[in-house]
Parts: structure tokens; C-alpha cells; sequence
């Protein structure tokens, strides 16, 4: 089974400054870690795809508007605290491989080399065949 | 090449195979060579040449004993002996790669790549995943091989039974792995289905006297006859009982009905002769209508009390509902629900909801199907049950509107 695994930084619910203001010897760590995240799950066969996602500041919230026209909203969204950092897609045996896949990525670190138990959304991609009906 | 230069395919293929696993063995611990095709090539020539002399040999040894014995005395062999007395190295690489000891994952697609003949590229495309996680796959199965010690030759008489029920099984994931949908029509993809079908005909054709994988053959014939009819033009799922049967492959029914006639008498009965035989009352009903439907319910009980398995029994609660009407199969349903390993599962939404239809109370009916929608893990599925849904749904407002 697939699951998609979605990143959310979240300012709410973990006590951390943004990572522009980290040191550069751990944001060194953190990118090293999700290096070896990822090198890991190819090692594993488990890896399909995932990518980092530009900041609140690039992101834009698109509606059609009066026929069909794109209404753009520009972020940052000061009513979320919350936003999406990146993905994961993974190929694993069971649905707890996939929580525990997520729960290592969360404790990926952040300042003072702590981890940063940023919140994983575990979704299973509709990738299963279906039954006889 | 070898196929050509010798004249046997079936041969030149073993010869191959073993080159490639020689190569998996040696590569690793002595580097790639420089040309690895070349390579290949001159290992399985040898491999080759040593196969069609033992074939020879063992030829004169037999025709030296036919000679010797007068045509009555010739006994039929053992039945063990029958069935793996011929050594075979396809046979002895199907078990390998569908040892117990490697994941699912893994044994599927070391079978695919070693016995099947699927480039890593191929086999990655069919499963949506990229080549390198792929190939990751193939070599730690390999690795896993290697470092257990696991022996090229045929597993212990005490042990077969058992491993042949694991390459089955992988056969039958492959299978079924061949349902799933991709994003489109794509033309590069190897057809998972047609592939587990070719392996599981190359088992049948080694094991010809092994009901189960008699059973397991007709099982999948008879599954993939239906396919033509059982997706839309958008794509969408159709039930069995309305597909547009004149679009069944009728040649696929019929040999699956063959094998399986000819396999269940001869026993032992396993799982998978129980289900092609209600995959062949399927197949074979000219009408939704005229299905055997009370043969069906006596092969899901018997298949219930093989498995123990809570998908047989909800199965069995359904065909219940065909054969004594829809609140005997409620009942049924109802008696499972205490099973945990049923719990939240969609099947059991889907199986009420349609029942529920059955009985003409559409609300609850609707309220399942939803359910059963929220639940699956499959979007063809998805779209189906929310679909039967929406009928209802819809059926509903136009009847309060008149």
C-alpha cells in the first residue's frame, strides 16, 4: 500500500523559531537527516517520491471566480499557524509502517539538536485494487 | 540466442536463469564483470551445453531401462515422486523466490525479475514506483537469499507442501496486484495479471497433478475472462450482475471450467479449487438471474469452515441473501459483526448496503454504501459504491416528488 505523508510546520504546536534563525551546524543536522530519511527508504524499497515545499510567502490560494477567472489570495496566511513544508510518498507493507515511518521523520531536529515532533499526516493513497463486486 | 542456437527453449531459458543467479552471487563479492552481457551469455552457454547432455544421458538411461522391462512392469510412479520427480530448475527458482523467509514485496518481484524475465524498469513501471526502489528490492530479496544460506535445489519432501502453498500465494498476489488502476491507459505497462497467469501456467505445467495449483490457474482464467466487461467507458467499476457477458472471454471460461472439472475429483480440495468453482458457476450462468446460487452458498460454507477467514463468511452471508432472501442475510452479517477483524472494514458496509438495496430500504442501503465509500482504499471502488449511492439517493427525491 501507498501512503502520502504530509509535513505541517506548525508554529502552534511545538515551541521552535523558524529555521532561518537556526544555527548553521543544525540546519546542517536537519538536512542531513532528511538526506539520510530518504536514502533510507530507497534502501528499504519503500521510497516513490517526496519533495520540500516553497514557504507561505510563495504559496497561493487559487478559486475560479465569475466564469471560471483565477482569484488569487497571496499568502502568508496569518490565520493558519499551521502549513504544509513538504511530502512523502511511500510503498510499504502495513498501514503501522507507515506511522512509523512518519513518527521518525517528526523527530527530525531543529535548534540545540532537539527534535522537532513536527506533525506527520499519515493518508493511505487510493492505490489498492479493488475487490470483485 | 541460446533457444536458437540449440533448439530448445525451455533449456536455453534454465541455462539463463541459473547464469543470473550465478551472476547475483558472484557479481556482489567480485565486482561486475566488463561485459556483463558477454558474460551472461558465456556462463549460460556452458550451463547449456552441460543441461542438454544430462538431458541426453538421462534419455538413454530410460530407454536403456524400457528396454530391459516388459511394457506391464512399468508401475506407475509414487505420487510424491510423480509430482517433483522430475528435477527442474524453474521450479527449484519459483521456490526460491517465493521462499518464506523474503516479504511479499520482495518475493514478488524477484519473481517477476528471475523467473518471469521482467526488467527491474518494468516491473517498476507496473507497480508505480521508480526503478531504483525497485531494484532495492530485487537485490535485498537476493542479499536475504544469500545470507540465509538457502540452497538452490528443491526444499525437503517434509517442507513442499508448505512452500509450495507460499509460491502460490505470491502467484495469486501478482494476480490481483494486476487490478489495480492505473491513472490511464498506458501501453508501457506490463499487464500484472497476464504475467501471474504465464508463471502460474509454468508451475501447472511442472505440477500437472497438483489440484491446488490446478485450482489456482482456473481461478485466475476464470477471473480475467470477465475483465473485458468489468470496467465502463469512463473507467468506472460494473457488478458482476450487470455486466454485458456476451463480452466474457469465452475460451479463458472454458478452460478454466476444464481445469477445474478435471482437478477437484482428484483432490485434495484446497481453497483455490473452491473458489474457481464459483468463480466457473459465475462464469458459466448465461444470466445474473440463472446463477446457481444455492451450489454457490454450499461451496462458500465449505470454503468458510477451510479458511476460517471473516472475508469468506461475509461472502457466505451474501450468497445466504441470494438463496433464502435478504433478511437471512442481514442475519448472517449481523452474527459477524462481533469479529474484530471485520471492524470498520468496507466490505462489511458494502455487503449490508447492497443487501439493504436488496430488501428495498434505500435509506439504510444509502447510509452504507457511504460508508462503505469513506472506507476503501480503492478509487474505482470508491466511485462505484458512491455512485450506487447517488442512484438511490436519487431514486429516493424522484419518488417523493410524484
Amino acid at each position: 500500500m501507498k501512503y502520502m505523508l504530509l509535513m505541517q510546520f506548525s508554529a502552534a504546536g511545538t515551541e521552535f523559531p523558524p529555521i532561518g534563525t537556526w544555527t548553521p551546524e543544525e540546519i546542517r543536522a536537519h538536512i542531513a537527516f532528511m538526506g539520510d530519511v530518504n536514502a533510507k527508504l530507497t534502501a528499504d524499497g519503500e521510497w516513490v517520491q517526496g519533495e520540500g515545499l516553497g514557504g507561505p510567502e510563495q504559496a497561493r490560494i487559487v478559486r475560479a471566480g465569475e466564469g471560471g477567472v483565477p482569484v488569487v489570495t497571496e499568502g502568508p496566511f496569518p490565520e493558519t499557524k499551521e502549513f504544509l513544508a513538504g511530502w512523502w510518498i511511500v510503498d510499504c507493507a502495513t498501514p503501522e509502517r507507515a506511522v512509523q515511518i512518519a513518527a521518525h521523520i517528526s523527530t527530525a531536529p531543529g535548534p540545540g539538536g532537539r527534535p522537532l515532533n513536527m506533525p506527520i499526516e499519515v493518508h493511505p493513497v487510493m492505490s489498492a485494487p479493488p475487490q470483485e463486486l | 540466442m541460446l533457444a536458437r542456437r540449440f533448439g530448445d527453449f525451455a533449456t536455453a531459458e534454465d541455462a539463463v536463469q541459473e547464469a543470473l543467479l550465478a551472476a547475483a552471487r558472484q557479481w556482489p563479492d567480485e565486482g561486475t564483470p566488463a561485459n556483463p552481457r558477454g558474460w551472461l551469455i558465456q556462463v549460460a552457454y556452458r550451463r547449456m551445453i552441460e543441461l542438454v547432455r544430462a538431458e541426453a544421458a538421462r534419455r538413454n538411461r530410460e530407454d536403456l531401462v524400457a528396454r530391459r522391462e516388459p511394457d506391464d512392469r512399468r508401475a506407475a510412479p509414487a505420487a510424491d515422486e510423480q509430482l517433483f520427480g522430475e528435477r527442474d530448475d524453474t521450479l527449484v527458482l519459483l521456490f526460491l523466490c517465493c521462499h518464506p523467509a523474503l516479504s511479499p514485496a520482495s518475493a514478488i518481484a524477484l519473481t517477476l525479475r528471475a523467473v518471469g524475465g521482467l526488467s527491474t524498469a518494468e516491473i517498476a513501471h507496473a507497480f508505480l514506483v521508480p526503478e531504483a526502489t525497485m531494484a532495492q528490492r530485487i537485490s535485498r530479496a537476493k542479499q536475504r537469499i544469500r545470507s540465509s544460506g538457502l540452497p538452490f535445489r528443491m526444499p525437503d519432501e517434509a517442507d513442499r507442501g508448505d512452500r509450495l502453498a507460499a509460491v502460490r500465494h505470491v502467484l495469486y498476489l501478482i494476480f490481483t496486484e494486476g487490478h489495480t488502476s492505473s491513472a490511464g491507459p498506458d501501453l508501457r505497462r506490463v499487464d500484472l495479471s497476464v504475467e501471474a497467469i504465464r508463471l502460474t501456467r509454468t508451475l501447472h505445467e511442472q505440477l500437472p497433478d497438483d489440484s491446488e495449483t490446478t485450482g489456482l490457474l482456473a481461478l485466475m482464467l476464470l477471473t480475467e475472462a470477465r475483465s473485458p466487461a468489468r470496467t465502463g467507458p469512463s473507467g468506472e467499476l460494473i457488478s458482476l450482475a450487470e455486466q454485458d457477458r456476451s463480452r466474457w472471454d469465452a475460451s479463458a471460461v472454458a478452460e478454466g471450467v476444464a481445469l477445474v472439472t478435471h482437478a477437484l475429483p482428484r483432490g485434495p480440495v484446497g481453497p483455490y479449487q473452491i473458489q474457481a468453482a464459483i468463480a466457473a458457476l459465475h462464469d458459466e450462468a448465461p444470466s445474473a438471474e440463472q446463477t446457481d446460487w444455492p451450489q454457490i452458498l454450499a461451496l462458500y460454507e465449505v470454503l468458510e469452515r477451510q479458511s476460517g477467514s471473516p472475508v469468506v463468511a461475509l461472502n457466505r452471508a451474501v450468497a445466504t441473501a441470494m438463496v433464502h432472501g435478504p433478511d437471512a442475510g442481514l442475519a448472517a452479517i449481523a452474527e459477524l459483526g462481533n469479529d474484530p477483524r471485520l471492524a470498520g472494514h468496507h466490505r462489511v458496509h458494502a455487503a449490508r448496503a447492497h443487501l439493504y438495496e436488496m430488501a428495498g430500504d434505500r435509506d439504510r442501503a444509502i447510509t452504507e454504501y457511504r460508508a462503505a465509500a469513506a472506507r476503501t482504499n480503492s478509487l474505482p471502488e470508491q466511485r462505484y459504491l458512491a455512485m450506487r449511492a447517488a442512484r438511490l439517493a436519487g431514486a429516493r427525491s424522484s419518488s417523493n416528488d410524484e
